[in-house]
């Protein structure tokens, strides 16, 4: 997901400089009437408008189909692990769990809030959560790939906090309908 | 219409030089701020060797100062033109930098002497809970310094307030809801500095007030822990008080696009029932956009996350298709000749523009899932805050210009161009390493982060350079504009 992110807001922030650019190099070359000139800029701007409508709700209406949030933990066939985050460790029961089946962690802080992030091999996010004092949250991720997960904290939480680590084990599924998968 | 000639009460110092101490005082804390920011860019990068707790001191007088300075910068702009059409106070505006300035002192103290270092948003319990970096007392003199600087803003707000409801009626009518409502002409609507001001003035108020109340329990909290205060509901207000605060920033700023590029481009800007429609909805959305910083607090109820979601999306439609689009209708074509001031004010526009795009995907709630707390967050705001700056530095630079010609602005085009491109260098690094999950307030990073960090402190000297020299500038014309006797810029 990060690299389209990434893609898309490039392009659109240059197209959107680009524009700037544009009008500022050709703003020397000055026309008398400033009439016809706003008149057709204007025309211009409810088609801009009914664009923008349109990339907001078709966006907005795939992202919401595609929540996060769990809204009924432990329903189901899911690996449940608790996550405890203090300064300045992580404490993961149980701390492997297998591909291909829904994990659901249950994360929550002793002291004060942390950032529950989980890591691949690669170091790129593949979900994260906060951990709260007094407050549990619910995440839930299938991991599609057996290995070394790292997990670091992604809220500021003291003077330590950039060694704030640990790791999570997933392991392939051997079960007979795992390897049928 | 000289500075004088408008009701100012404070009559004691003229109203020019009021703003020539803002600026003095933006400009050198500014400088010190980015200089901070520097050196931690650096660290990540492993250039220069800090220790980790003074890295978090400095990632905390960084944070709190830029947004203080932002605050104090925009604030100037949105007095040295709504004072055209409003009679507003010259003592309440000094004092509010006064409030200021002492507000600084104890956030200072607290770090550099007290060790204080729980981030400017300071959420509960962790100034409480330090792991013994820095004492109780370092915290409450680091939340009462806030404390100071807010009630230095709400001061001014309320007068500017005061001052716009009587020239104009009500804050209603400042808004342009006559106009929006068909109840009078649109000819007949308020200049836009005045709706920009009342918008500003509206948010920033409430803003204000709930960070006063959560920064009043967080002292009480830190003397007595027995009472206890509920994290996600801080959380809540604090995330409130920072994003009105911050945002409102921006939209004080642009109103010196508003008053300045029609001079530049000799055509007016023209303000009518969509531009007042556009800031109406700015009012509100500004006000409930704040959940898009909780999208990961999944206890939060979710009809309020997927509001923020939906709510950060739309209001990116007023600012692109209303202020951003009148720019590039004001300047298209116009003839204008460009200097530094008019060249600045430009390319904060483009800044504002350009930052929202990845603040606004980053406002979508999967997407948030992968980039939440990474370098993609500093990416997308220190865009539109360099944007913000930009405007900033254009109105410093345009009305300390005296009766310099262009040809006489030294260095200053250098300094731009300095500053534009260190800015584009250090903005794509951080968004970058944001889409490479390179996690942010991190002091020590990893090797596999260390090419964007090293090109992202590439990108902050030149910024800083350029900065220097527009700031210099900027200086130098104040004192040699209060060296010439009864002139005034």
């Amino acid at each position: 997901m990060q690299d389209t992110v990434w893609m898309v807001t490039v392009v659109l922030m240059a197209s959107a400089a680009g524009i700037f650019v544009w009008v500022a190099t050709a703003a020397e070359k000055g026309v008398d009437d400033y009439g016809p000139v706003v008149a057709s800029l204007y025309r211009l701007r409810p088609w801009l408008f009914g664009l923008a409508a349109i990339v907001l709700i078709v966006s907005n209406y795939k992202a919401l189909t595609a929540l996060p949030y769990v809204s009924h933990p432990g329903v189901g066939p899911v690996q449940t692990v608790n996550v405890t985050g203090e300064q300045w460790s992580w404490t993961i029961v149980p701390g492997r769990v297998v591909a291909g089946r829904p994990v659901e962690f249950r994360v929550t802080s002793k002291d004060v809030n942390h950032g529950f992030a989980v890591y691949d091999e690669g170091l790129r996010i593949v979900a994260q959560t906060q951990a709260m004092p007094r407050y549990v949250n619910v995440l839930r991720h299938t991991f599609t790939e057996p290995g070394i997960y790292r997990i670091l904290c992604l809220e500021y939480c003291g003077q330590a906090h950039h060694e704030m680590e640990a790791e999570l084990v997933v392991v392939a599924d051997t079960t007979p309908s795992g390897e049928a998968q | 219409m000289t500075a004088q000639t408008v009701d100012t009460r404070g009559r004691s110092v003229p109203a020019l030089h009021a703003v020539f101490a803002y600026i003095a005082a933006v400009g050198l804390v500014l400088l010190l701020m980015m200089l901070l920011g520097l050196v931690m860019r650096m660290a990540q990068a492993q250039w220069v060797t800090i220790d980790p707790g003074l890295f978090y001191i400095l990632m905390t007088m960084h944070g709190a100062g830029m947004v203080g300075i932002a605050g104090l910068g925009g604030a100037a702009i949105l007095w040295h033109f709504v004072r055209r059409y409003a009679p507003v106070s010259t003592g309440v505006f000094l004092t509010n930098l006064v409030f200021f300035l002492l507000g600084a002192i104890l956030i200072l103290g607290a770090g550099f002497v007290g060790g204080f270092a729980a981030g400017w948003t300071f959420l509960f319990p962790l100034p409480a809970i330090s792991g013994d970096a820095w004492s109780i007392n370092a915290a409450a003199c680091y939340l009462l310094g806030l404390l100071l600087i807010g009630v230095g803003f709400l001061l001014f707000f309320l007068d500017v307030a005061r001052g716009i409801i009587a020239a104009y009626g009500s804050l209603a009518n400042a808004l342009g809801a006559r106009q929006v409502f068909g109840l009078a002409p649109e000819k007949d609507g308020p200049p836009a500095a005045v709706t920009a001001a009342t918008m500003v003035l509206i948010v920033d108020t409430l803003g204000l007030i709930f960070g006063a109340v959560v920064l009043v329990l967080s002292i009480v909290n830190l003397y007595l822990p027995s009472f206890a205060l509920d994290p996600l509901i801080t959380k809540n207000m604090i995330y409130f008080f920072g994003h009105v605060f911050i945002n409102s920033t921006i939209y004080m700023s642009v109103i010196a696009v508003y008053e300045l590029l029609p001079i530049y481009a000799h055509r007016p800007w023209k303000t009518n029932r969509v531009f007042y429609i556009g800031w109406m909805s700015s009012t509100v959305m500004v006000l409930i956009a704040y959940p898009h910083h909780l999208l990961m607090d999944f206890v939060m109820p979710t009809w309020v996350l997927i509001t923020g979601q939906i709510i950060s999306w739309c209001s990116g439609l007023p600012v692109a298709l209303i202020t951003a689009f009148g720019t590039l209708t004001v300047v298209y074509r116009s003839g204008i000749k460009w200097d530094t001031a008019s060249g600045l004010l430009f390319v904060g526009m483009m800044g504002w523009i350009t930052g929202g795009i990845p603040a606004i995907i980053d406002s979508t709630i999967p997407i948030n899932g992968v980039m939440h707390n990474t370098m993609w967050v500093p990416g997308h705001f220190h865009t539109y805050l360099l944007g913000m700056t930009a405007m900033l530095l254009g109105f410093a630079t345009y009305v300390t210009r005296g009766h310099a010609p262009d040809s006489a602005l030294g260095a200053a085009p250098i300094g731009f161009w300095l500053y534009v491109c260190g800015s584009v260098v250090f903005v794509m690094a951080f968004l970058a390493s944001g889409a490479a999950s390179v996690p942010r307030r991190f002091a020590v990073h990893l090797p596999e982060w260390l090419p964007y960090d090293r090109l992202g402190s590439l990108g902050g000297m030149i910024i800083v350079l350029g900065t220097l020299i527009l700031v210099s500038r900027a200086l130098l014309r104040i004192h040699s504009i209060l060296r010439e006797p009864a002139e005034e810029g």
